[in-house]
């Protein structure tokens, strides 16, 4: 299978009367910025995201883009909550998770997972990958043998034989799968992946899109996927937010953002997918 | 799906590591000399015979079979006091830089991976304690709680822990940046375990280098020392004594100071050879 099944798959039903998983309003998170820090008294903040408001659907894909320091990342971390909003409200299921500490968030993160961008570094070096995956299911009493990381194994398709290697021993590709088999052992209801595939090569790619695709439709999962790349969210995604500079731009079906992008921004975004230009001679 | 093969990964050959296998003969051998002294000695160490005072080595002209390093000014057995000298050395080796190393490390953990204040207390505290000129703070801590073994052993951890916890600390804070810290944090990991159980791990060979280092300082610290005649009592054989006395007679008999001196120097460059070579046979990325 190819990238060809994953574009002539049909797009998801406009579900508007879909229930929101997240329900994020007014969002606003600030960092200090210790550069311009005056010699006494505190440092400047600068403010990343500046009142963002927007809906995740459950059981749909919805992609988050911008430009990098759009705040994307910082955007989808609050939603995790590895890190905690200024103000405004993040309801997940109807509860404000934006402003619970560590230990009322530890039984919610089992459903509040994360696939990270740099696989070698979010796996630890020195477990071995069925460690990296059995660890949190022992610590939410979801079993967490080794045969519990196979299993986790199988569902994305790497063979037994890889739960006895370090991370280091894996490819690119195959350190990723196991970032995924880590977020879904755990049965989420919710995984955050944050440009999950920027680091692999044009085919890895696309194999590991098309098993997080099989996997978000067979677990009835609810992802956001961000990214700076607009053919991905194309192929992957059901809604689409657009962020600049800690502002949502647009957001909407990726259909209609596509057909009819109204911001600047997106037509930037969208002019800069590569599309291939072949002509007689090109590889003279 | 792409068919993904499950062949065995790629593994360096395994060469002879020098650095690991040479000082661990050295070590081994004054080690076995240690544990065995009683045994393994030809002399008592303490028999002093004014007829076999300085004899030279048996490799030279005028030696005496049975005293294959020679003799002292009291007639006593160079190899044997060497012997008997390697138990107080390594004992304090392994003790002192055990305990610093676990007090040192602890800190350092603490201080890099919870920050704040803790690491603000923790810093302050290494920045005034290494403001202390280290040898006057060593000579007045014996001479306040006496000399001995125990004082010794104080000394070094008093002094030496500083060490560990800035080392430890920068490696901390370096490690606790990495994904897999999140990562643990999203699996419902508590603090304190993300730090034993993730972070630990990753910072264990920069203490185990660290932890040989100081084991040969805690040779060398020990054997000053008791140069300076502030170890333990002058009976009991130490390399640094033995060194102090070969001093006075270095124009007729260098063999006095000359081979505990190479022993001191063999086993402190086989510590800190050891860290580094250990560091290489465990790391599993580095293979």
């Amino acid at each position: 299978m190819t990238l060809q099944t994953l574009t002539q798959t049909p797009e998801a039903p406009e579900a508007g009367a879909a229930r929101s998983l997240f329900t994020v309003r007014d969002l606003r998170l600030s960092f200090p910025d210790l550069a311009r820090k005056p010699l006494l008294g505190p440092a400047p903040r600068t403010e990343v995201l500046k009142g963002l408001s927007f809906d995740i659907p459950a059981g749909q894909i919805t992609g988050i883009v911008g430009e990098s320091g759009s705040g994307k990342s910082t955007a989808g971390r609050v939603l995790v909550r590895l890190l905690g909003p200024d103000s405004g409200s993040v309801l997940y299921d109807g509860q404000d998770i934006g402003h619970l500490d560590e230990a009322a968030l530890r039984p919610l993160r089992r459903d509040l997972q994360m696939i990270f961008q740099d696989p070698m570094s979010s796996l630890n070096p020195r477990h071995k990958v069925w460690r990296i995956i059995a660890q949190p299911l022992k610590r939410y009493g979801l079993g967490g043998t080794k045969a519990d990381a196979i299993a986790a194994l199988g569902k994305v398709g790497l063979p037994p034989a890889f739960a006895e290697r370090y991370p280091h021993e894996l490819s690119g590709g195959q350190r990723q799968r196991v970032g995924i088999a880590r977020a879904i052992a755990l049965k989420p209801r919710f995984i955050l992946a944050d440009e999950i595939v920027s680091g692999l090569d044009v085919s890895s790619q696309a194999q590991v899109l098309l098993l997080l695709k099989q996997l978000a439709r067979e677990m009835g999962l609810t992802i956001a996927f961000i990214s700076h790349d607009l053919s991905v969210i194309r192929h992957l995604c059901d809604r689409v937010i657009v962020l600049n500079r800690g502002e949502i731009v647009e957001q909407g079906p990726v259909a209609q953002v596509f057909r009819a992008p109204v911001s600047e921004v997106t037509r930037t975004l969208l002019a800069a997918i590569p599309l291939p230009e072949l002509d007689a001679g090109w590889l003279d | 799906m792409a068919d993904i093969t499950a062949a065995a990964p790629r593994r360096r050959a395994r060469r002879l590591n020098l650095r690991l296998w040479l000082p661990l003969l050295w070590l081994g051998t004054v080690a076995l000399a240690a544990l065995f002294a009683p045994l393994v000695a030809p002399h008592d160490p303490l028999m002093q015979d004014l007829m076999l005072e300085r004899l030279p080595p048996s490799f030279m002209a005028g030696s005496e079979p049975g005293y294959w390093l020679g003799t002292d000014s009291l007639g006593r057995d160079v190899l044997s006091r060497m012997i008997h000298g390697a138990r107080i050395a390594l004992f304090v080796s392994v003790i002192a830089a055990a305990t610093t190393c676990l007090f040192g490390s602890a800190l350092g953990l603490v201080a890099g991976f919870f920050g704040g204040w803790w690491d603000r207390v923790i810093s302050r505290l290494v920045d005034i304690w290494m403001a202390f000129p280290p040898v006057l703070f060593a000579v007045l801590l014996v001479a306040v709680m006496g000399t001995g073994l125990t004082s010794v052993i104080a000394a070094i951890a008093l002094i030496d822990w500083t060490r560990f916890a800035r080392v430890i600390r920068a490696e901390t804070m370096v490690q606790a940046r990495m994904d897999y810290v999140d990562s643990a944090r999203i699996g419902g990991a508590r603090r304190l375990a993300t730090l034993i159980s993730e972070i630990l791990p990753n910072v264990l060979p920069s203490i185990i280098a660290l932890l040989m280092l100081e084991m040969g300082i805690a040779v060398i610290v020990e054997a000053i020392l008791s140069f300076v005649n502030l170890s333990i009592s002058s009976d009991d054989p130490t390399w640094g004594s033995m060194i102090a006395e070969g001093r006075n007679a270095i124009h007729f008999a260098w063999w006095v100071l000359l081979f505990p001196l190479i022993a001191l120097f063999l086993t402190v460059l086989s510590f800190s050879t050891l860290g580094e070579g250990l560091k290489q046979r465990f790391d599993p990325v580095l293979q």
